[in-house]
């Protein structure tokens, strides 16, 4: 504190007072650094627009359409100064904002988001596919099928700028929605013709006209296939249209190209549309099991890893029924199985099986061992007991008899399951308290407390 | 008139085409020579005639003419000087201190008023540089015998970098401007001379202002120009049809800024230099610019008790910055430190805060409650004083406006609908943005329903207003200070005893740029927050507030600081 005599007319009446109040806290000396210029500070034609876009991405977040229609009428202009060769400059940023703002405000129609759209597409000419592939999906999206296909045809036929291999790729992708809304007029064709065939009704343009929708279709979705990439959507159109015209072999091929050439990116649907297609033709068991062997890889939470297990515990095969176990385990490690009945069913009945038929109980044992930290507390704490028996009794029946059997007649889920149930009188309760109870060595074994487990 | 015989069949008979031309009436022959254009356009009362003198060439087709960069500026500081006496200053600004202040400096800067002028030179430069037509290549020879004739005069600056300037002027005749002498402006050498630049017109007209000392402070009248009181964006809008506007023109009259207080100050005192002003007219205490009239001014605007000023001035005369030859501006001075008027007055007010408050976060709030709790047995005239109730209603208010001056910060439009372009080639690409620009404008206006822009608000000098007559009670100009202050010898004195200090130890101007340094966090919120509310009354920085409470309190306490250096180290703590 500086000492400071009063002032004549007593106006620097500071005086050095240490001891009360004088915790008054000095900023720190700082050692003179670099003159901060005013220029900092100074608004300019940048900063201004970034501002506003600031702004307008606010009001798009809370959803204030007519807020953000407002600012990005006054952040327009920095499209005269978009010379930047960035991803994201300016007049992407508007085409992707005006876009978000046209479908959203309730004031906008169809005739204003096609003269917006219009502007953006003679903006670039690196950006022109693009515009029209996503203008094309919104006129989808409004049931536009006609126009929607129209702006593809003439989309694939522009020509301008130099080529380019992105825009190859853009090209195929053009031209593969266009397939794709050809197969979409095949199926509607199609569909005329199976319910006229039933009253005997022959067109002969009809069938015309379907077929050369196939050609077309299939045509540019065989272009886009051969792509690395996921084409779900095209795959499955394909396969559809080569199944129709019987040529199994050929869909067979593209399935399993899709699915197992090591170009394309892992993709769990693939392995999907080969099995489901594999089923579809009655094919053998071993190759129905290796391709959902993949997708347990993949996705071992898949729902047809319940169709997986079943088939599984069905084999006659060891190494099949063994692997059935891994599945359904794998399948209950998932939140999302947690309550599922078919599941605990599943699990309940290999269990159930290998207990009874007493031959190994280790593959239980080496399934639980990784879970008996926190599968207890997920599965089958007093809580969920509780719930599941209030909720759905045949569930808690199917998890009581698979804690009761790891977990032993002492587990809390066991022991308030049937003792709910017995309260119930319900027969099928009191058979899995005696199941359990002829059981206890199964526990034993399992949970480490009985001598055999100790043995090498 | 026109006497020479015509180069093709010898007669004297002479007409004058649409374009201005002689042609021969006998043979139809048309000459380059042009009649002298009287064009109405350029005449103002602060029209430099030795530029204007000469032939003004008009393209063929008439549309355009031949203009130089400082008639450019010269319209611009007419129309500023114009909107100036809209607004209130006084009619003499133009044509008496403004038009002398630039005549000056055209002399000083040799562009016009002097025996051969620069622009002559430059004048003869642009035949070669702007003409196509094949008769301009005999010319080129004179144009080198003039510019080593001007070299030998002395008038012109005899360093080779003229000489090498113009020669890659002529070299690079693709580099084009509209006006004579862009490309050569863009290159001279600055330091010989102060160039004319945008910011440097309201540079100018502060310090025409200054002069005549009218009642407008540099930050007011850097927001006028913001808030489009007083052209300066886009300014060239203002520019007659004939005088075109493209290539280097843009570097020159397009400003994508906005004006910086510090920029337009510091060129203001360097034009009142190089101009070689006599000491302006003194600044007396019945001035508006004296700190106690300002600090009145600001505290009214800031909502804070008259009393205040009572305070306020006992400030200013102790450190002694309320005397004239302090307040008043000697030009090429370099000994005395100039001042910004509205800065120091707000910078004392804040010191005034300090003293009374501590502004510690602490103790100025325990002095609000105090006076909360003597206000319940008030029964005199006006409420004492509760920094509480005034920081909520302005902290309120302040957030409000700041949030409003921001979105209008975020919706200036800068560009206008004359479209400006550096070159022919890029005529279409740039009309063709524009046409877009426009379109865009238009769809998302007409759907968001704001497809005028809104009315900018009218010239006020005060950007917040408080009224004794709103029953909110919200305004504290009448509330008393007897709560907070306490009696001694019959007067009253403030009652912390104590008082921190900004910095110890001030920096050098010269090295750091600035006397302090300000960091938010090294300081207290409400210390912050007072800085905050002037900075943003200012639109300043709230460093540059910072820095000058940061030397007035250095003035104030500078005795006990020097003379006994023991406290120095205590001060430390």
């Amino acid at each position: 504190m500086a000492e400071l005599e009063e002032g004549k007319e007593g106006a620097a009446v500071t005086k050095s007072t240490m001891e009360a109040a004088g915790s008054i806290p000095l900023p720190p000396l700082r050692l003179p650094c670099q003159p901060v210029s005013s220029h900092e500070h100074k608004l300019n034609f940048g900063k201004s627009k970034e501002m506003c876009l600031n702004f307008i991405q606010d009001a798009m977040l809370q959803k204030q359409w007519n807020r953000a229609a407002e600012f990005l009428t006054f952040y327009a202009e920095a499209l005269e100064k978009d010379f930047s060769r960035d991803y994201m400059g300016p007049s992407e940023i508007i085409w992707r904002i005006g876009t978000e703002i046209l479908c959203h405000h309730s004031h906008s129609g169809m005739k204003e988001f096609n003269s917006f759209i219009e502007q953006m597409k003679t903006f670039g000419v690196k950006r022109y596919l693009k515009v029209c592939l996503e203008h094309s999906f919104h006129l989808l999206c409004n049931g536009l099928v006609d126009e929607a296909y129209q702006n593809l045809s003439l989309a694939e036929s522009w020509r301008f700028g130099e080529h380019t291999a992105i825009r190859d790729k853009e090209i195929k992708l053009i031209q593969a929605y266009k397939g794709l809304l050809d197969y979409y007029s095949w199926s509607k064709q199609k569909n005329i013709l199976l319910e006229h065939d039933e009253d005997e009704f022959e067109d002969l343009s009809v069938e015309q006209e379907m077929h050369s929708y196939f050609r077309k279709a299939a045509v540019n979705l065989k272009e886009i296939i051969k792509i690395p990439g996921v084409w779900d959507i095209f795959v499955k159109c394909y396969v559809d249209l080569l199944e129709f015209y019987g040529d199994d072999e050929e869909a067979r091929q593209v399935l399993s190209e899709y699915a197992y050439n090591s170009k394309f990116p892992a993709n769990p649907n693939a392995h999907v549309y080969f099995y489901q297609f594999l089923k579809r033709h009655g094919e053998s068991k071993k190759s129905l099991i290796s391709a959902l062997k993949i997708l347990h890889d993949l996705v071992p939470s898949h729902e047809l890893m319940i169709d997986f297990n079943t088939m599984l515990q069905k084999s006659k095969k060891r190494k099949n029924r063994r692997l059935g176990l891994q599945v359904i385990f794998a399948v209950l490690d998932y939140a999302g199985w947690k309550e599922n009945v078919k599941a605990w069913s599943c699990l309940a009945r290999q269990v159930k099986q290998i207990v009874i038929s007493d031959k190994h109980p280790d593959w239980i044992e080496q399934e639980w061992d990784s879970r008996k930290d926190w599968w207890p507390a997920f599965h089958f704490s007093h809580y969920l007991a509780k719930k599941n028996w209030q909720e759905n009794k045949s569930l808690s029946y199917e998890k009581a008899l698979v804690a009761g059997i790891i977990l032993g007649k002492d587990c809390k889920y066991f022991r308030y399951v049937s003792h709910q149930g017995c309260k119930a009188q319900a027969k099928k309760f009191r058979i899995l308290k005696k199941f359990v109870n002829k059981h206890i060595p199964v526990h034993l074994r399992i949970s480490g407390l009985s001598d055999s487990s100790v043995q090498p | 008139d026109f006497n020479e015989r015509c180069a093709q069949c010898s007669e004297v008979n002479w007409g004058i085409t649409d374009g201005g031309r002689f042609y021969c009436r006998s043979c139809h022959n048309v000459t380059e020579r042009t009649r002298e254009v009287v064009n109405t356009d350029f005449i103002s009362n602060t029209r430099v005639q030795t530029i204007s003198k000469g032939l003004r060439k008009q393209e063929k087709n008439g549309e355009s003419c031949e203009w130089y960069v400082c008639e450019g500026f010269q319209l611009v500081l007419k129309k500023q000087a114009e909107a100036l006496e809209a607004l209130g200053v006084c009619p003499q600004m133009k044509d008496e201190v403004l038009c002398n202040f630039w005549r000056r400096y055209l002399q000083k800067s040799k562009q016009a008023y002097c025996n051969r002028t620069a622009g002559e030179a430059v004048q003869a430069l642009s035949v070669c540089d702007s003409s196509t037509d094949v008769d301009s290549e005999p010319e080129r020879p004179s144009l080198l015998h003039l510019l080593s004739l001007s070299e030998s005069d002395g008038d012109l600056p005899t360093d080779c970098s003229f000489a090498s300037s113009t020669s890659k002027v002529s070299e690079s005749t693709s580099v084009c401007s509209g006006s004579v002498d862009g490309s050569l402006y863009l290159m001279k050498n600055q330091k010989e001379k102060l160039r004319m630049t945008m910011p440097m017109t309201l540079s100018f007209c502060y310090m025409a202002l200054l002069w005549l000392r009218e009642p407008m402070t540099l930050s007011e009248l850097l927001r006028f120009v913001v808030e489009g009181h007083i052209p300066y964006f886009n300014v060239f809008l203002h520019f007659p049809e004939k005088m075109k506007l493209y290539g280097l023109d843009l570097k020159i009259f397009c400003v994508e800024s906005w004006p910086a207080y510090e920029e337009v100050y510091n060129k203001m005192l360097e034009l009142a230099a190089f101009l070689d002003l006599p000491r302006f007219p003194d600044i007396t205490d019945s001035c508006f610019l004296h700190p106690n009239l300002l600090c009145m001014k600001y505290l009214m605007e800031a909502n804070l008790p008259d009393e205040l000023h009572h305070w306020t001035c006992r400030v200013v005369k102790k450190i002694h910055v309320g005397e004239v030859d302090f307040l008043t501006l000697v030009p090429g001075n370099k000994s005395t430190r100039s001042v910004k008027y509205d800065i120091l007055a707000v910078a004392v007010i804040i010191v005034v805060l300090k003293l009374l408050f501590l502004l510690d976060d602490h103790y100025e709030w325990l002095l609000s409650d105090f006076a909360e709790e003597r206000n319940k047995n008030n029964n005199e005239g006006g409420p004492y004083f509760e920094l509480k109730k005034w920081y909520k209603v302005i902290k309120c208010t302040l957030d409000a406006e700041q949030k409003k001056l921001d979105e209008e910060k975020a919706k200036d439009l800068w560009r206008c609908d004359k479209p400006l372009y550096y070159s022919v080639e890029k005529k279409a690409k740039v009309l063709k943005r524009r046409q877009m620009v426009v379109n865009l404008q238009n769809q998302f206006g007409k759907l968001s329903g704001s497809l005028r822009p809104a009315e900018k608000p009218k010239p006020s000098s005060f950007q917040l207003r408080w009224s004794e007559e709103n029953a909110d009670g919200n305004c504290f100009h009448g509330h008393s200070l007897k709560g907070i202050l306490q009696e001694k010898c019959g007067l009253l004195t403030a009652r912390n005893p104590e008082y921190w200090l900004c910095t110890l130890k001030l920096c050098s101007e010269k090295v750091c740029g600035r006397a302090a340094h300000y960091r938010e966090m090294d300081f207290p919120q409400s210390y912050h927050f007072v800085l905050r509310l002037f900075a943003f009354l200012l639109r300043i920085q709230p460093s540059y507030i910072h820095n000058e409470v940061c030397v007035i309190e250095h003035k104030l306490f500078n005795k006990k600081l020097c003379r006994k250096p023991k406290y120095k180290t205590r001060l430390k703590r």
